[in-house]
């Protein structure tokens, strides 16, 4: 009977072997998979065992932690101005797992990044307990405080980025969300959390609109199209007289013509004119000239059809790929054309940084418990999507919009602002309210600290009466205001 | 027992009886487990526990009695066994313990408490385990009750049917005031000896009465039949009680009993077969079978917007990674419940002692498990050889069904990890296990009893010239 034993013996560390193997795929293999795992409660655990690290604004911290009793936690997040800061922030909830800057610094803000190791190794040998680090933002809170408050009782968004560097100053969304309201883990956390998804609140106060939604941009597109007519040669003398029929016929059509807003004179308008009081039908005659295929080159250049990461993701704006009639409604911010308000925010900071685009990031350094800097965001060049003398020309065809266009009420003493509105049509048959939309940028004698993008959703009492002049440049003024008298 | 003067068997100087060797070992088991017991303290409270001197007198007490038995009533028994289980029933008493330092799980609707219940247990698993040596003589006495065992085998198994379901399936009997039993443990002690006994008179008849047929020994029809109506019975035990282990259990048992005893690979592969053709079968119409199979190939899937028990458990593996977050320290409490107290042990120990803990638990029941067939090889009666390995192979059965299904090899099966997990019947049920194989392997390595110097002997002498 000794042979079958001796096989049963080989079959039964057979079968010890392959529980062996299991355990070293689970436990080495898939660990830190699955310790990581967002349904893993030890990840909040972990999150909420020490004071987090704050996210840190002009030297001061817009969060803070607070001890609670809740179970197995003993911090709970709380924020300063909360709804203020939310769409920069994100939110850390001990129930709702967290977002944006919170979740993709976490390692950062509870002290388990691999960057904290060194302040870890010491904490061990001190027997202190492990702290977090910060995220110190580039963030301006005066500009976003202007942002915040321009946008108040409104839908919309502000996005404001200092162009020579790609800093954002500014993101704003409303209406907004204060993440306090739902950063434990109580009934009462619950229902400010369900509260707030869009099946309860149609608003939804949670969409980080100025980097997650994306709008028609409408006329404030004409930049980009204007940069394309310049840098593809179409046109090279902003002041000379363009080849624009009116009325200008969509091609491909029969006879469906490309309105402008109200008897405009658009005819054969120079470049400058055409821009001032916006025509549909010359810039709409130029996308069509120079066709779908430049116009996406040209686009892209300035950052449409991809995701920015600031690091926190911005959606991709577009620039669709359509056919001619198509194409020439696009190139006046019309039909599949969308843009997010950071999108048309790097769009002014291009032409205001002499047509140089910068990479956006909110992000400026990160910083140890014992204050040293472990990581430093450097200010990167992104493409360049306008030679400087053609940037010199968009940037002379946008300051006329503000001193005597269209943008008139952007218009700041003793500093040269240039800028272009829009209003941008959606809905079947345009039956919904527009679009307000401006995008400029200020220049000081001391360089070009800011550009900005503003979009409001628009409302019913301003319906048939919406510009982007009335309702968005204002806000738009505030906040270069504000960026200009802090760096004074 | 003086052997020294014997020169008619090989080893002039006799066989060491290794008693030493077990006192050493066992001084390492009941130390390690009181060290464990030290760092929960002081990784829950910052105090050596209050209940460690009891703890270690217990411990170092029943080790102490049960070394002191085998030395006495079966000398010559394997060193490593008393050892191994010593350590593993510390280690689990430890882990209880531990768990019984969260207060969530550790509720009056969860039981409470559960470690003194278990060292409760635990002793009288040690009590019977003494009983075991200091009576049963002879392991060969058992062979007489073939077919006794094989009712009550039957009876034990059965008898869940009649108790109402407790966690998703019928294995559980219980009696008022008394608790519950898991009869299911003690059955596949008893089932061990039935088949041993039925096998040693059958195993001719199995082996030789067979038909050549594509280089497969068939058994004849009516040799088939014991292992059909075994086939039934797991079959009638998973779809009535919806027990998979319980059934893969027995079901595995017999095929490696046949097989060692008729030496005919072709049980093997009609094993399989059937066990296949069953699983499939009863897969098809039993949901809770399903639902096991399902979590299994979706371990992390969310149930109603929650995290599964299973999911619980792997992340608890997960989050021990290599070195464990040490002992006290881990969120294996997460599975909720009792369940990290009885069947989901395995996966504290993979969080607070690492993969490097896991794997050294393993090759625990490894070593019990290989211990157990080098008796059952070392044995000289068949009926002890068939024994031996029905009860080691019973349980390397049981800690690859309960481990492995833990840990996602294999889908879940409600059944304990021998030894340390929480629960009465199994750890009573598997120091008895042990006593019997300590029992064989004392006949097996007993010196044989030197012819006496008899007076016939000096007769002869005299007669020479």
């Amino acid at each position: 009977m000794n042979k079958p034993l001796r096989r049963v013996a080989i079959f039964c560390g057979l079968l010890v072997l392959a529980l062996l193997i299991r355990v070293n795929w689970v436990q080495f293999v898939q660990a830190d998979e699955l310790k990581n795992d967002s349904h893993n409660r030890r990840v909040a655990i972990e999150r909420y065992s020490i004071p987090r690290g704050n996210i840190i604004v002009g030297d001061k911290p817009v969060t803070g932690s607070t001890t609670t009793d809740s179970g197995d936690f003993k911090y709970k997040r709380t924020y300063k101005d909360g709804p203020m800061w939310a769409p920069v922030t994100g939110y850390a909830s001990q129930a709702f797992d967290a977002n944006q800057l919170e979740k993709l610094y976490d390692p950062v803000l509870t002290g388990t990044d691999d960057k904290l190791f060194f302040s870890r190794t010491v904490d061990m040998f001190t027997g202190e307990k492990q702290q977090g680090g910060d995220v110190v933002t580039t963030l301006d809170p005066k500009a976003q405080k202007a942002a915040y408050d321009g946008l108040k009782g409104k839908k919309g968004a502000v996005a404001a980025i200092n162009p020579e560097t790609g800093a954002i100053l500014a993101l704003s969304s409303a209406p907004s969300y204060d993440p306090s309201s739902f950063a434990g883990m109580s009934d009462d956390d619950a229902k400010a959390y369900n509260g707030l998804l869009k099946k309860s609140d149609p608003d939804e106060p949670m969409l980080n609109r100025a980097l997650r939604q994306t709008y028609p941009p409408g006329s404030t597109f004409k930049v980009v199209t204007a940069a394309a007519a310049l840098e593809n040669g179409l046109y090279t003398d902003i002041d000379a007289k363009t080849n624009s029929p009116l009325p200008y016929y969509l091609p491909d059509t029969a006879h469906q013509p490309l309105n402008n807003e109200g008897n405009l004179p658009c005819e054969n308008a120079t470049l400058r004119e055409a821009l001032r009081v916006s025509c549909n039908s010359v810039f709409g005659k130029i996308s069509a000239d120079l066709g779908n295929k430049k116009m996406i080159e040209e686009a892209d250049q300035f950052g449409f059809n991809k995701e920015h990461f600031t690091p926190v993701r911005a959606d991709a704006s577009v620039y669709p790929k359509d056919n001619r009639p198509q194409n020439a409604m696009a190139g006046i911010g019309q039909a599949s054309n969308r843009a997010t308000p950071l999108q048309m925010a790097m769009v002014a900071s291009a032409v205001a940084n002499g047509g140089t685009l910068m990479k956006p990031y909110m992000v400026d350094k990160l910083v140890a418990p014992n204050l040293n800097v472990i990581q430093q965001t450097q200010p990167e060049k992104l493409s360049e999507p306008l030679k400087p003398e053609n940037a010199q020309k968009l940037q002379d065809m946008m300051e006329t919009v503000v001193k005597s266009g269209t943008g008139t009420t952007a218009q700041i003493p003793g500093v040269t602002v240039g800028g272009k509105t829009g209003t941008a049509q959606h809905g079947e048959d345009n039956k919904d309210n527009p679009y307000a939309w401006f995008i400029s940028y200020a220049k000081t004698d001391k360089g070009t600290p800011v550009a900005v993008a503003v979009v409001i959703e628009g409302s019913d009492t301003l319906r048939g009466d919406i510009a982007g002049g009335k309702l968005a440049a204002p806000v738009a003024k505030a906040v270069m205001e504000a960026v200009i008298d802090g760096n004074k | 027992m003086s052997s020294t003067s014997n020169t008619t068997t090989i080893g002039t100087i006799g066989a060491p009886s290794r008693r030493n060797t077990e006192l050493a070992l066992l001084v390492f088991a009941v130390i390690i487990p009181v060290f464990a017991y030290i760092n929960v303290g002081l990784a829950k409270e910052d105090t050596v526990p209050a209940g460690v001197l009891g703890y270690a007198l217990g411990l170092g007490l029943l080790a102490g009695v049960a070394h002191l038995v085998v030395r006495k009533w079966a000398p010559y028994a394997d060193p490593l066994m008393l050892p191994v289980s010593t350590l593993l029933n510390g280690l689990g008493l430890v882990f209880i313990w531990r768990l019984d330092q969260e207060p969530q799980i550790t509720t009056p609707q969860l039981g409470g408490a559960m470690a003194p219940g278990q060292l409760m247990w635990s002793t009288l698993g040690v009590a019977l385990f003494l009983g075991v040596l200091i009576f049963l003589k002879d392991h060969r006495v058992l062979q007489r009750y073939t077919y006794i065992s094989m009712v009550a085998a039957l009876v034990l198994l059965i008898l869940p049917v009649f108790f109402p379901a407790r966690f998703g399936a019928r294995i559980w009997i219980t009696i008022p005031g008394v608790g519950s039993l898991q009869p299911g443990e003690f059955a596949k002690i008893i089932i061990a000896i039935f088949f041993a006994g039925y096998l040693m008179v059958k195993r001719d008849a199995l082996a030789l009465a067979s038909r050549r047929f594509m280089g497969l020994y068939l058994p004849r029809g009516r040799d088939l039949g014991p292992i059909l109506v075994i086939w039934a019975l797991s079959l009638m035990i998973l779809v009535f009680e919806t027990d998979l282990g319980t059934s893969l259990l027995f079901f595995g048992l017999f095929v490696i009993m046949l097989y060692v005893a008729t030496e005919r690979t072709s049980w093997i592969v009609f094993g399989l077969l059937l066990s296949g053709a069953g699983a499939v079968a009863v897969a098809t119409f039993e949901s809770h079978v399903q639902t096991r199979v399902h979590n299994w190939l979706n371990p992390l899937e969310l149930l109603n917007g929650g995290v599964t028990e299973t999911a619980q458990a792997m992340y608890s593996f997960g989050s021990g990674g290599i070195l464990g977050s040490g002992l006290g320290q881990g969120y294996s409490r997460l599975i909720g419940g009792i369940a990290p107290k009885s069947d989901y042990i395995l996966a504290t120990v993979g969080e607070e002692l690492g993969l490097a803990g896991v794997m050294a638990i393993l090759l625990l029941y490894g070593l019990l498990i290989e211990r157990g067939i080098r008796t059952a090889l070392a044995a000289r009666d068949p009926f002890g050889k068939l024994l031996a390995v029905g009860l080691s192979g019973a349980f390397a059965l049981q800690v690859f069904v309960v481990a492995g299904g833990v840990t996602g090899l294999i889908p879940l099966t409600g059944m304990t990890m021998p030894f340390l997990a929480q629960g009465g019947s199994s750890v009573i049920a598997n120091w008895a296990l042990v006593a019997i194989l300590l029992r064989i392997s004392d006949t097996a390595r007993r010196p044989a009893p030197a012819p006496a110097p008899s007076t016939d002997a000096e007769m002869t002498q005299v007669v020479r010239p």
